[in-house]
């Protein structure tokens, strides 16, 4: 019998190259087909029906919740009174600065630490290295009592940049471990080269960078998750209005409002729909990051 | 080579920055929670108790009844997720690594792991709203009985969080190295055997290490229950987890006096719990765990 030539691999290295074709391999395909897309919807369609019903009158929610709008329930009521009576922009921007801090203050420094770790080898890098693994693991939500009274002695109570120190602490340790297997895949030999022409180590570091570049990306976009979504330090630390994230200012909106159900579901849509597409577009990255980060 | 000395120059001056902030705000506050547990502030002094606040938590009627309670639903929400995410997850990452879906298989990935993407406030109004009698698709109140409250709640986290495990053990599936699978391939093995016998023990350690995670993960929850039940979760604190409890021992909530330093032994109890089954379970298990590695 004689092999067919192997296809070029795409991205994985999982499937068995296919030496003959297995007689049960189309109904095979089928019946894996089948069950993931019972999965996907499983995972889609609550979140199709409440985006749908957002455009709906209280009426045609109650009436029909799993019919489209049509001509007599299409409304846009619930969008006006979020934007009116919620106070979602300033949310935004609040959770977008706050996201987009954490994201640079943890790729710079966990940059600069997993940059060291791998680079300048002592004796006490393997505990410093493990120190900060262990991070991963620790439940920082536990300390909230400390955090908030240093948070008071410092004035920095109820201000984003609480929030902001918080969360870097939170996602350096897996940022670190990220970083550290990127480095350690730089070649030797460009670094040494680097050194031997008299450069600084910023500019061999200035060297290394482009080579890691997805590894920043997969850093942003773990980030990016734990942060936007997050509700007990945004509750605990920053509760005032004027610095609400949009997390907590569904959750306040939603017990606010609890019997509007358009402004309601206008709400949780405006609320989720932002990282829906960011994942969407970002989703290779964050899918490498994961892995690659709790791998090791 | 750089000069040993220069070496440990440049590593304090790369990692100090990172060093300060973890230490600063994750490390520090953890032991520091433990230290003020040992303490009384109740009036505005500080006076060593030793273990007093323990004793009052686990001695008084009301709070220890409270505390056991809680600590019994935080092992019924991370026991849902250990027998319903972690088997699905499984099943989702195997069919993800199926060799006849190959084109589609970046599209169901990202279609699984959306419900990952949304904040748990927005998960839990969402289900409150499919399951509310209101709209018909279930006529029992889930949330309304104390014996079915925690098990929904927990299913909606199950929900929500399950492409986590996927992603996690499917990039462990696809990295089996192929000669292996070749060769119980020309064995004959069919799928369902090769995938328990060959496979499933190769990714054990990964599957050990995303279920400690998600042991950690389940008993710090809080954001879901508190999105749907607020800081006093009924019915009947019947879905009351170590979180919540938690919360409201230190905030204090419409029944309840703030109570500082018991938030701060609750949070020592759950993270002395945390860490000694971390621990145990890494001595004990991953170790052997590992011998299967390649």
């Amino acid at each position: 019998m004689t092999a067919v030539p192997l296809k070029p691999r795409s991205e994985s290295r999982a499937k068995p190259s296919r030496v003959r074709l297995q007689k049960g391999e189309a109904s095979s395909a089928i019946a894996v087909h089948a069950l993931l897309i019972v999965f996907a919807i499983v995972a889609i369609l609550p979140i199709l029906v409440v985006v749908m019903n957002s455009f709906k009158t209280t009426m045609g929610i109650f009436g029909a919740p799993f019919a489209v709008p049509g001509a007599d329930t299409f409304n846009l009521d619930g969008y006006k009174n979020v934007f009116t009576r919620g106070n979602f922009a300033a949310n935004y921007l609040n959770s977008i600065i706050v996201t987009v801090a954490t994201i640079v203050a943890t790729i710079v420094l966990a940059t600069a630490a997993a940059w060291a770790l791998v680079e300048y080898k002592v004796r006490i890098s393997p505990l410093l290295t493990g120190f900060f693994i262990l991070g991963i693991m620790l439940p920082i939500r536990l300390g909230t009592v400390p955090i908030i009274k240093m948070m008071v002695a410092t004035h920095l109570i109820d201000t984003l940049l609480a929030l902001v120190l918080v969360y870097t602490a939170m996602q350096l340790p897996l940022a670190i471990a990220l970083m550290m297997t990127y480095f350690r895949s730089v070649p030797g030999e460009l670094k040494e080269a680097a050194r031997m022409d008299g450069a600084s180590e910023f500019q061999v570091l200035g060297i290394a960078l482009p080579l890691v570049r997805p590894g920043l990306a997969a850093v942003a976009s773990i980030t990016m998750l734990p942060v936007w979504n997050d509700l007990w330090f945004p509750l605990i630390l920053a509760p005032s209005k004027a610095n609400q994230t949009v997390t907590l200012g569904v959750q306040q909106f939603v017990g606010q409002f609890q019997s509007d159900y358009p402004a309601l579901l206008a709400a949780l849509t405006l609320g989720a729909l932002p990282l829906i597409v960011l994942f969407t577009v970002f989703s290779r990255q964050f899918i490498q990051g994961l892995s690659a980060g709790y791998g090791k | 080579m750089i000069r040993t000395g220069t070496r440990y120059r440049l590593l304090a001056l790369f990692v100090l920055p990172a060093l300060l902030v973890y230490v600063g705000f994750s490390v520090y506050p953890l032991l520091s929670s433990v230290a003020l547990s040992f303490f009384d502030t109740a009036d505005g002094g500080s006076v060593f108790t030793g273990f007093g606040n323990y004793v009052y938590l686990f001695t008084d009627p009301y709070v220890s009844e409270r505390f056991w309670n809680a600590l019994r639903n935080s092992v019924l929400f991370f026991g849902i997720h250990l027998v319903v995410e972690l088997p699905i997850g499984l099943l989702m990452a195997a069919l993800l690594t199926s060799n006849s879906i190959r084109r589609s298989r970046g599209v169901y990935r990202t279609l699984l792991f959306i419900p990952a993407t949304l904040s748990v406030v927005i998960v839990g109004f969402l289900w409150r709203l499919i399951i509310n009698p209101l709209w018909g698709l279930i006529s029992f109140p889930l949330l309304g009985d104390p014996s079915t409250a925690l098990p929904t709640i927990s299913l909606m986290s199950v929900w929500q969080y399950i492409g986590i495990p996927m992603i996690f053990l499917f990039t462990a599936l696809i990295a089996i190295p192929d000669d292996i699978l070749e060769a119980s391939r020309i064995d004959g093995a069919r799928a369902w055997s090769t995938f328990w016998q060959i496979k499933f023990p190769l990714i054990l350690p990964q599957f050990g290490l995303i279920s400690i995670l998600t042991y950690i993960w389940t008993f710090n929850g809080f954001d879901i229950v508190y999105a749907l039940n607020g800081s006093a979760p009924g019915p009947n604190y019947s879905t009351d987890i170590l979180g919540t409890m938690f919360y409201r021992t230190f905030f204090g909530s419409s029944g309840q006096v703030a109570d500082t330093d018991l938030g701060a032994t609750i949070a020592s109890v759950v993270f002395f719990i945390i860490l000694v089954t971390t621990a145990a379970y890494f001595v004990v298990l991953q170790r052997r765990l590992k011998t299967y590695e390649l």
